[in-house]
């Protein structure tokens, strides 16, 4: 990620369209307290309520130009009812009241339908959460000509240089609110902005990418510039046999291997005897340099302060130097393992239970330039792709390398390098990291944004090379 | 809808919009799930709203509402066009797009029993049954099925007078039993991984996949594989069952046949393709047995990619794909058409929702049935594994290199399939791939699967595509390289 200034950047914002904003929460309140006297009436024991809204625009670019172009504005009402120990959910975007009558009615017609849960949980009562602020105005006032100027800058990058750029510029909006009849309301509004970008340079290519609440927290021009100077080293790439080399994980590529890990610190997938933490809580599993939290409160992250069931979200430590120590529970799985709920909960009813949303893997103080220097022979990773589980208990992953492979030799880049397919336990890798860079917001394309470090990883098994 | 349709078409071609077509959309789904015996997932779910995509200043805008009102969609409208006019700022050349005649038509797809209309009560009690069926088998430690209906509703106006109702239903449904013993995971699944079988088709669908008596069939089979024998490491035959060679057909076919990944504009996220324009009627993609279709018309099956009309206006077709082993099409739509050279677009422009611009998709891209007879296959296979239901899949952003896993596979030996092996997986390079094809079971066979699950294009859309195949086999395929060096 850049550090560009508040003050800088490559988007100088001017004032959006009046009409182009998101409601105001008394909107969104009294469409949750419109439910809930509905659902009253309509013979709900309890209800709850989620609103959620979205504004989103996304600017594309492929070819050096601006192809596809899109805004989109939305707000969706979902509504659980409960009766005689059953519940089930309906969503729809109709918010007059007939339609949301429909909604409540066909909610506990479905939930009638079924056997009574004698599991289910009452609604929890109102929660006090932590103040998050994360609603950036400055990047809800993108405008469509902003984004085009900064992407036009970006392509005009690649001309000079003989290159083809291809990315996305998108910002966004969103707030959701929920209530429940036994007093619950939580709100929580955010922006998001994101500029991805690839440069090719035939028959090579490489890519930078930043995500952040606030749009002045990355500089698109310094991303493209990255990008643009990798995809020229790129060129000319030579093919090295398959095997065990030492890697250095750029923060996208540990991003998205890392972030195959979430679901496995679920109570329920333990529970599941789905997770690969199976019979490892509490036993070293990883480098002991390797420290994970939950943490929805970090500054580099975002995200509602509450889950799906309304609970506050608590910091977690998940994973310390080594040792997986703690899970995250929903109401029911830590009503079931007698702990207490951790505020990770999805939206009810579900089969999944919860899952830990904001990861941050501790980093350490080595620059990227560092770990380089103290490698004899191994591999600069900038991103890996189409990664997916082979093996579920060893976390066995398979994916490519792509956009920017290069060989390190004693200590300096040296080539270029055909991108390898790996099959590597993420276990084991996590018990062969040598260095650590700082952790960062990290965004990458199989995992959601996570902050974590660069990663110097030794014996890293790559099993095939493919033709480019 | 018609009305608030074609408002927003003559806001936008009074905001200077030189073509605009918009789409009003009704999308209802209801999603069952249960979990050892427990119901998981209950819900519904329904959207509207409308997208309406304009053409202005040489450049294309996007935008889209829930507001289903005249001043809503004329908001909208009107937002598309000043989108499209910031496009124009960083255009490279004016997009243009080859003829299209204008359709006005209502369609609607085959099915024999609306799922929606079955009691609530018959489909979970179903499922539990099936569920309780799986969980009967020792060693089995967790089971999961799923059942999932769609009914979409659009309406499809365009700036050339095109006016196109479709309605489709969809139905799917699966079932999975895990086994967790030692240091393993084990998972069986019928009919198919990921979700089971999907089908433009109604409640019909579930009732032939006969789900009671194949649940302890698979719950068996996941218990045993932690006994099963390792796939070996080897270079040898590959006999793949159906549904994984739809999915082998899906990544190193049908993705690389995009064209708009062909053209790049899919090179930041999606990738290209290594079927760059001059392999055009010039590459062997396969051997000679090897002939694929991209056919999105109803005779072909109710596949998921099946359809009257694209989003774009544009009646289904049959394009061939590969053609006796030669490399013969692309998946177009009426720019990238132009771009290349055709007279027409392929009709492939899909979207997943009124809020989502259309992209080119798969349609139902098939492998054609061939002569062989299953048992003869495996009798004429002296040393082979059959490999069945995908477990995971992975290929490079040029659609060179792939690796697959499934979740069971069988050792052939003097044309009988004589142990069953855990682990099995397979990798290779695409063309090398299909040109090692030397047998292709015949329409006895050959099913459309389903493959509900595409993600494609940013913001990410998720859509349905079909592929028809029967088992086939392959010589000389590395086997077993998911394992090496672990």
């Amino acid at each position: 990620m850049s550090t560009a200034r508040k003050s800088g950047g490559a988007v100088a914002v001017r004032a959006r369209s009046p009409q182009a904003a998101l409601s105001g929460e008394r909107r969104l309140h009294g469409i949750i307290n419109d439910v809930l006297r509905l659902a009253k009436s309509a013979g709900a024991e309890e209800a709850e309520v989620h609103v959620e809204e979205v504004l989103d625009d996304l600017t594309r670019f492929a070819n050096n130009a601006i192809h596809q172009n899109v805004s989109e504005h939305g707000i969706t009402v979902s509504v659980r009812t409960v009766a005689e120990g059953r519940t089930a959910r309906v969503t729809t975007n109709r918010i007059d009241e007939n339609s949301l009558r429909a909604a409540i009615d066909s909610s506990l017609s479905l939930a009638a339908s079924q056997p009574k849960d004698e599991q289910l949980l009452a609604l929890p009562g109102k929660q006090r959460y932590r103040s998050v602020r994360r609603f950036i105005k400055q990047t809800a006032a993108v405008t469509p000509e902003d984004r085009a100027r900064a992407v036009r800058s970006a392509c005009d990058l690649a001309i000079k240089h003989g290159q083809v750029a291809a990315g996305i510029f998108a910002t966004g909006q969103s707030q959701s609110a929920m209530g429940n009849s036994r007093g619950l309301l939580a709100t929580y509004r955010e922006t998001h902005a994101e500029f991805s970008i690839t440069m090719q340079e035939a028959p090579a290519a490489s890519w930078a990418k930043a995500n952040a609440g606030d749009v002045r927290d990355f500089d698109s021009r310094q991303l493209a510039a990255r990008a643009s100077e990798k995809a020229h080293l790129a060129v000319d790439a030579k093919e090295l046999p398959p095997g065990k080399y030492t890697v250095i994980l750029e923060p996208s590529a540990a991003l998205d291997l890392v972030g195959f890990l979430f679901y496995d610190f679920a109570a329920t997938a333990v529970a599941d005897k789905r997770s690969c933490l199976n019979g490892r809580i509490g036993k070293p599993l990883f480098d002991k340099n390797i420290t994970i939290v939950d943490d929805a409160y970090h500054p580099l992250q975002l995200g509602a302060p509450f889950d799906g069931e309304g609970i506050p979200r608590q910091r977690v430590p998940l994973v310390d130097r080594g040792v997986p120590k703690n899970l995250v529970y929903s109401r029911k799985a830590a009503k079931i393992a007698r702990k207490t709920p951790t505020g990770h909960g999805f939206m009810l009813p579900n089969e999944y239970g919860e899952a830990p949303m904001n990861l941050v893997l501790s980093g350490g103080d080595s620059s990227l330039e560092q770990m380089i220097a103290s490698t004899d022979r191994g591999l600069l990773v900038t991103r890996i792709w189409y990664i997916r589980e082979v093996e579920p208990y060893e976390k066995i992953m398979t994916g490519m390398t792509r956009d920017g492979l290069f060989l390190v030799e004693k200590g300096k880049i040296t080539s270029a390098v055909r991108n390898f397919r790996f099959n590597q336990s993420l276990l084991e890798a996590l018990r062969n990291v040598e260095m650590l860079g700082p952790a960062v917001r990290a965004s990458g394309e199989e995992a959601f944004e996570m902050v974590v470090p660069a990663m110097k990883v030794r014996d890293f098994n790559f099993t095939e090379v493919t033709k480019f | 809808m018609w009305d608030l349709a074609v408002h927003s078409l003559e806001i936008a071609r009074l905001r200077g919009a030189k073509y605009a077509d918009a789409r009003v959309m009704h999308l209802r789904q209801r999603d069952l799930t249960t979990k050892n015996g427990q119901v998981g997932t209950l819900a519904q779910s329904e959207s509207i709203g409308l997208g309406i995509r304009v053409l202005v200043n040489g450049a294309w805008g996007f935008a889209s509402t829930d507001r289903l009102t005249r001043e809503g969609v004329a908001v909208c409208a009107a937002h598309a066009v000043s989108i499209g006019k910031a496009s124009a700022l960083a255009k490279r050349h004016d997009v243009t797009m080859v003829a299209e005649k204008a359709f006005v038509d209502s369609w609607q797809s085959p099915f024999l029993k609306d799922p929606f209309e079955i009691p609530l009560e018959s489909q979970l009690a179903l499922l539990l049954a099936a569920d309780a069926e799986m969980r009967r088998i020792k060693g089995v430690t967790l089971t999961e099925t799923d059942m999932q209906f769609r009914k979409i509703d659009s309406w499809f106006a365009s700036s050339i007078g095109s006016r196109i109702h479709q309605r489709k239903v969809i139905s799917g449904c699966g079932i999975v039993a895990t086994a967790f013993q030692g240091d393993e995971i084990q998972k069986r699944s019928y009919p198919n991984s990921f979700g089971g079988q999907h089908a433009l088709a109604g409640y019909e669908l579930i009732e032939s996949l006969n789900l009671l008596q194949h649940a302890p069939a698979i719950a068996e089979e996941a218990a045993t594989l932690h006994s099963a024998a390792q796939c070996p490491q080897k270079t040898g035959t590959l006999i793949l069952g159906g549904s994984q060679l739809g999915l082998q057909i899906h990544e190193s076919v049908g993705h690389p046949i995009e064209l708009d990944r062909v053209l790049g504009e899919e090179a930041n996220f999606a990738g290209t393709s290594f079927l760059t324009l001059e392999k055009l009627d010039h590459l062997r993609y396969g051997s000679d047995i090897v002939n694929v279709v991209a056919d999105a018309r109803i005779e072909h099956g109710p596949g998921l990619g099946s359809f009257a009309y694209d989003d774009e206006g544009v009646p289904a077709q049959c394009t061939d794909i590969i053609k006796d082993g030669q490399f013969r099409g692309y998946l177009s739509n009426r720019e990238t058409a132009k771009r290349i050279g055709l007279q027409r677009s392929s009709g492939t422009m899909r979207t997943e929702s009124w809020n989502r611009l259309p992209i080119i998709r798969m349609t139902n891209v098939s492998l054609l049935p061939g002569p062989w007879d299953y048992e003869h296959l495996i009798a004429d296979t002296d040393d082979g594994i059959f490999m069945e239901t995908n477990k995971s899949w992975s290929i490079d952003d040029r659609r060179y290199q792939f690796q697959f896993s499934t979740e069971i596979g069988w050792e052939i030996k003097g044309g009988k399939k004589v142990r069953m092996l855990k682990n099995p997986s397979y990798g290779g390079i695409t063309t090398e791939f299909w040109n090692s094809c030397d047998a292709i079971c015949s329409a006895k066979e050959w099913a459309l699967w389903g493959t509900p699950n595409c993600g494609k294009g940013q913001p990410m859309q998720t859509m349905g595509t079909g592929h028809g195949a029967s088992p086939a086999r392959f010589r000389n395929i590395q086997i077993g390289g998911a394992f090496s060096g672990q």
